[in-house]
């Protein structure tokens, strides 16, 4: 059962929609071919870039590699200083000291992974501490995961309770949910995580930990995208959204954008309330880019790794 | 008595003549079915079976990104048909780049004696298709393009000859896979305790606009010694009558090649070659054929990303022809990169 206290209310949650998933494929099909071109696509990617949260989530990492991104968040492409900086850095709670340092004075901000991340299957009180280590350490924003195995449990109650008391532990800092929707199931129990996550006080929610298999999809996406208006519709608080894992490409970055911009307009085009969660994407982005610019495809070769 | 043997006999023999009467009614009855199933059958007509000539990207076979294509007509006493060729676009070169790229480093890794075992392959697919292959050379239109009146093809002698060289030819480059290194790989004296040592490696992705005629014969002369060399390639097939090579994109597809080692693309030089030329991830260029200006300006542009160029002439071309021509080291190494090692040489 749920770890709330005896004393309090039993929770009582709206209930969510379910999902017509056809329709949701099809209209997450439909937007992806829109055709974009020239300007507008140098407009799309530059903003791309500026949402991103470059991420390194490996168990080789090193203070070193850290350093590195950072240098890459700050100033992605050598040749150009007005593309970037991106949004944040995302590492392991102990890169967050290395990330805050390498970044200092630039506005980059540092998010770090917390809650037995990727897992999540550890006691509450451990997550809490992690959380609250990761703060201590100066990050910005805290990428939270939730406990797949309970929601799939059926237990809504006890993930609602670790959202709520990961919330409390973040104190000034902001609080971005990963549902792992790989492991989730259907469309159904995505939408109702989704809620639930936003009903506890989550400022982002956020679809993978990249560690599964399939991670951001465009379905998925929309999905969550629709929770975040009804949300707004019902509330007037605006959530952001993060898709992270498996957009690799420019061309599928675009597509996003335009489902964000079709579901909740202009102002989720924004770094405040949209960020991509991704590695590869920026060197391709980059590349196209300068594909824009010079007329030339690129050579991945000519772009840095890591 | 007497009368209940008539009754019998009189009852006996109208069973006998029913038994007949019955027998001829089946056999009427079959046979009229017989006579109306073969006259059915003789109606039916059977379908043409139309072959859908595509492109060979990545190991699979297909139309062009843009959706275009262009219509080839053979000679008329031989081939009737007209057949619709894809043509392929700048999007296409991006995308077989791309396939290329990332089939080159596990081609290269491959050790050099199975690159050889695995074009040995090709020259036996192609063997089988001995015939299909010499017959649309038969056929091909040399000028085929739309709106130009076809030339007849070849004699049957001379497709044949075409056909076969170019099986020779893979042969004798799936020979070379593994002496390579032996050939053009040295030791070098050095001032000094150290080995200096020379050795071949792979360019990288090699863009090639293959020769016009012959048709065969040019292709696998300008595709085969660059990827025996571990590179991979992008051929851009700019004659008016790309079939023949759409059907050697199919001896490669059963070759044991892994997809991406080879991409065919048909399609215009002119259009296609300046793409190809700016492309960064192009590391060489073959090209074969009188370019003219397109061919200079392809050296311009690949020299932004110091491309390797090597431009073949009609000399080059009629060398191809012959059973002995075009064969040799001299067309693998423009597409390899040397590197040189220093090592401490020890007591």
């Amino acid at each position: 059962m749920s770890s709330r206290g005896a004393d309090r209310a039993p929770l009582i949650l709206p209930p969510s929609p379910t999902v017509d998933a056809v329709a949701l494929e099809e209209r997450a099909a439909a937007l992806a071919k829109r055709s974009i071109k020239k300007a507008t696509k140098i407009a799309g990617l530059r903003l791309a870039i500026r949402m991103m949260d470059l991420t390194t989530l490996e168990g080789k990492d090193t203070p070193g590699k850290v350093r590195a991104l950072c240098s890459k968040a700050m100033r992605p492409l050598d040749s150009d200083p007005t593309i970037g900086p991106c949004a944040a850095i995302c590492v392991y709670p102990n890169f967050v000291s290395v990330a805050k340092a390498a970044l200092a004075g630039s506005q980059v901000l540092v998010a770090s992974v917390a809650t037995a991340f990727p897992s999540g299957q550890s006691p509450l009180s451990i997550k809490l501490d992690d959380v609250r280590r990761a703060v201590e350490f100066g990050a910005d924003e805290i990428d939270m995961v939730i406990d797949r195995g309970a929601m799939l449990a059926g237990e809504t109650a006890k993930v609602f309770d670790e959202i709520a008391a990961t919330k409390e532990a973040c104190g000034q800092a902001h609080l971005k949910v990963i549902l792992e929707t790989g492991e989730l199931g259907s469309y159904d129990v995505i939408r109702r995580a989704s809620d639930l996550a936003m009903l506890a006080g989550a400022d982002f929610i956020k679809t993978s930990t990249g560690k599964i298999q399939p991670a951001a999809t465009p379905p998925v996406t929309l999905l969550m995208l629709e929770a975040i208006r009804d949300y707004y519709y019902a509330t007037g608080r605006k959530i952001g959204m993060k898709p992270a894992g498996g957009v690799r490409t420019a061309k599928q970055a675009l597509h996003y954008l335009v489902i964000v911009k079709e579901t909740l307009g202009d102002d989720w085009l924004a770094p405040s309330l949209f960020r991509f969660g991704a590695s590869a994407l920026l060197n391709d982005v980059l590349m196209q880019l300068e594909k824009e610019r010079t007329g030339a495809y690129q050579a991945s070769d000519d772009f840095s790794k890591d | 008595m007497a009368r209940s043997k008539v009754v019998k006999k009189v009852a006996k023999q109208a069973e006998a003549k029913l038994k007949q009467a019955d027998a001829a009614f089946v056999r009427v009855k079959v046979a009229a079915e017989v006579e109306q199933s073969l006259s059915t059958s003789r109606t039916i007509e059977r379908v043409t079976v139309n072959k859908a000539y595509k492109m060979y990207i990545g190991g699979a076979f297909v139309r062009s990104e843009s959706g275009r294509s262009f219509r080839v007509k053979g000679p008329k006493s031989t081939d009737p048909e007209v057949v619709n060729m894809p043509r392929g676009s700048r999007k296409d070169i991006r995308d077989a780049v791309l396939v290329a790229k990332n089939a080159q480093a596990s081609w290269a890794a491959r050790t050099p004696f199975n690159r050889g075992q695995i074009l040995y392959r090709l020259a036996e697919m192609m063997e089988s298709r001995r015939s299909e292959l010499a017959m649309s050379l038969g056929r091909e239109g040399r000028e085929g393009r739309e709106g130009r009146e076809g030339r007849e093809g070849q004699g049957a002698a001379d497709a044949a000859r075409e056909v076969q060289v170019a099986i020779d030819r893979c042969v004798y480059y799936s020979g070379m896979c593994d002496k390579l290194s032996a050939l053009l790989a040295s030791h070098n004296p050095v001032s000094g305790p150290h080995f200096g040592f020379t050795l071949p490696e792979s360019l990288g992705v090699v863009g090639i606009v293959s020769p016009t005629s012959p048709s065969l014969l040019g292709l696998v002369s300008a595709v085969v010694p660059v990827i025996t060399g571990g590179n991979t390639v992008v051929a851009i097939v700019a004659s008016g009558d790309p079939r023949t090579a759409a059907i050697w994109t199919e001896c490669l597809a059963t070759s044991d090649l892994p997809g991406g080692v080879v991409n065919v693309i048909y399609g215009q030089a002119d259009e296609l070659l300046p793409h190809m030329a700016k492309h960064r991830e192009v590391s060489g260029l073959s090209l074969w054929g009188d370019l003219g200006a397109l061919g200079v300006q392809a050296e311009i542009d690949g020299a932004d990303s110091v491309k390797r160029v090597r431009r073949y002439g009609d000399a080059d071309r009629s060398l191809i022809a012959t059973e002995d021509g075009a064969r040799g080291l001299g067309y693998v190494e423009p597409f390899l990169e040397f590197k040189t090692v220093w090592h401490p040489m020890g007591m």
